[in-house]
């Protein structure tokens, strides 16, 4: 392919990049979700009811084991709830698609097709042309810098880059949802913090609805519009909280006296909770 | 079998671990430029590659030498000395004289006649086996109605060894040939079927499921990300199947047919030309070790990614 022809196609690429602005109502209507039945019968969501604005990024908080995977799960159209209905722009979730991007904490690329590859696998199951697949993965190898690497295979990569070429994979199908689950979990600390300021200048590129889940109180804040804090068995949503902290945002923010006292409030609600399923449990 | 088949199962299973040569490279090729310096520096560095390699397995391969060659010499005085201690040595020929049958062989174009039937057995019933076993390993590891229809009938019919078949084989195939390539073909089928069935089976979750949300279909699921994650496993399936299929061809050519290299050992056998019972015991080990490299090495271009990982 000539210079010409990348840079031109690049162009047109990036015109529509915000394709998916204005997009992306999730509504979750009095969800709930139970694994097994009769005796082994095990609730892991119970009747949820949420809306989430177009463009809004979404933090799910909670102690691990609440069923964060399994709210994030339901939206993607993996796991069916037992009751309750979930629409994405009105139009009802009745398995994964396209029009929801995932990604996932770790190991979801494919190891045996390279980075360019990955990125374009979602434009050529869709049906593109071998040009438009190409032009698209450009745009994306380049949006998370990877451009040098497009011929490398996953295992070649450091976790932190696997983890974008994850999110740029999802992001080449211009979904209307972004679902995130823990994607920066296993990576290290200085890593994860890059990765944050990361995702925010793609998302805010985007416009993309994003709901990321993650247990970490910091990267919550960090990152959300608002945060929904999850309490465990039989996993709800407890506490509905606006982040006031101001756009864009550096790492500096983390030391902001509203930072902290956002993150006092979101310890003590999650505490409160840990404490009552404590002495649920104890009963 | 079984053990020896899961064993190699969890072999390719593990991630490979990057040998001296490899860990070498880069974590990226550079892009190759063509100017002549440059190809004469990619040559060095190849040449220093290579010497490497050697060097690393220049231990194994002096011990290796030595073991054989002690093993020879033990051969040689056993024979020359006609040791008969519960094991009799007293008429088995001399490394010598196998030496001499086998370059007189070499000369002989009868002989090739011999390795190319027995090549053309194998290459036929492994082809077939492929075939039906790629076939039926996926359908058992993807369908439960595949598994439970034809699960029962691997597991019975795999432990019956190729030997048991020949009588069965003769009677029911209308030629020689054909009953032999059957055997052959049974050999490979059973490796082959079972490393499918378990590769298939092993596809991660995760992959299929962010091939879902990716927007895939069920037909660009299994070709995208199924069959390539079943890959290692099928390529162990068929290098063992490979061996197999020549150890059943063997039993066949020693009943039955006029040609083949089976019946070259055999009919030395019946002859009293004991050297050439050993040439023939030596190229067969030959004609199945260079088989199994040759399926190996076909496999390699599709299993490129794993040999990359850091
Ligand atoms: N497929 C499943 N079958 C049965 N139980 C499940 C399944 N997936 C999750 N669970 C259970 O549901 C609960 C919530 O799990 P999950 O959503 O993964 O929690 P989180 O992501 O918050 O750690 C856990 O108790 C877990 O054991
Ligand atoms: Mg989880």
């Amino acid at each position: 392919m000539t210079e010409v022809v990348s840079i031109a196609s690049r162009v047109s690429a990036h015109e529509t990049l915000r394709g998916s602005a204005g997009r992306g109502h999730i509504r979750i209507d009095g969800v709930s979700i139970v694994f097994g039945s009769g005796r082994a019968a095990h609730q892991a969501v119970t009747s949820t009811t949420l809306d989430i604005r177009p463009g809004e990024f979404v933090c799910i908080l909670g102690p691990s084991g609440c069923g964060k995977s399994t709210l994030l799960n339901s939206i993607a159209g993996y796991v069916r709830p037992s009751t309750g209905e979930i629409s994405v722009d009105g139009e009802a979730v009745s398995g994964p698609g396209p029009d929801r991007g995932m990604v996932f904490q770790q190991y979801s690329l494919f190891p045996w097709k390279t980075i360019r590859e990955n990125i374009a696998f979602g434009p050529k199951v869709g049906g593109r042309s071998a040009t438009e697949c190409g032009s698209i993965a450009n745009t994306f190898l380049e949006m998370v810098g990877l451009t040098k690497f497009a011929n490398a295979y996953p295992a070649e990569l450091s976790g932190g880059m696997q983890q974008r070429v994850g999110i740029a994979r999802a992001l080449a199908n211009y979904p209307s949802v972004l679902l995130m689950d823990e994607p920066f979990g296993a990576l290290d600390a200085q890593t994860r913090l890059m990765m944050q300021e990361s995702l925010l200048n793609i998302w805010s590129e985007f416009g993309t609805t994003v709901v990321f889940v993650t247990h970490d109180v910091d990267e919550a804040i960090f990152l959300a519009d608002r945060i929904l804090i999850m309490s465990a068995s039989p996993g709800s949503v407890i506490a509905d909280l606006k982040v006031p902290l101001a756009r864009p945002r550096s790492l500096e923010v983390e030391t902001s006296e509203a930072f902290m006292e956002l993150k006092r409030s979101c310890h003590e609600k999650i505490r409160a909770e840990s404490l009552r399923a404590f002495q649920q449990q104890a009963q | 079998m079984q053990k020896a088949l899961r064993e190699t199962v969890a072999y390719t299973a593990s991630p490979p671990s990057a040998g001296p040569a490899q860990a070498a490279h880069p974590p990226v090729d550079a892009p190759p430029k063509s100017d002549g310096s440059q190809a004469a520096r990619s040559v060095q560095a190849a040449v220093t590659h290579a010497l490497a390699a050697l060097r690393g397995n220049a231990y194994g391969l002096a011990v290796g030498t030595l073991g054989l060659f002690i093993g020879i010499v033990l051969w040689h005085l056993a024979t020359t000395h006609s040791v008969d201690f519960y094991v009799n040595f007293a008429n088995v020929p001399p490394p010598v004289q196998v030496l001499d049958a086998l370059i007189r062989h070499l000369q002989d174009l009868r002989f090739y006649v011999h390795i190319q039937v027995s090549v053309q057995r194998i290459a036929t019933g492994f082809l077939l086996a492929t075939l039906l076993g790629v076939l039926l390993g996926t359908l058992m590891g993807r369908s439960r109605l595949g598994r439970a229809l034809f699960y029962p009938y691997i597991e019975v019919l795999r432990p019956i060894p190729a030997v048991a078949w020949i009588p069965l084989a003769i009677l029911m195939w209308p030629t020689d040939e054909a009953s032999i390539v059957y055997i052959t073909f049974l050999g490979a089928l059973f490796p082959i079927v079972i490393n499918t069935m378990h590769g298939v089976e092993q596809a991660p979750e995760v992959l299929v499921r962010a091939a879902k949300s990716l927007g895939a279909s069920r037909m660009q699921i299994f070709w995208h990300v199924i069959f390539p994650s079943a890959l290692p496993s099928i390529t162990t399936g068929l290098a063992v199947g490979m061996g197999v299929s020549w150890f059943s061809l063997l039993a066949g050519e020693i009943i039955s047919g006029q040609y083949g290299i089976g019946y070259f050992t055999w009919n030395a056998y019946s002859l009293i030309n004991y050297p050439d019972i050993i040439v023939g015991m030596l190229v067969t080990g030959a004609l199945g070790t260079i088989s199994t490299y040759l399926v190996r090495l076909g496999a390699r271009p599709l299993l490129k990614w794993q040999r990359k990982a850091r």
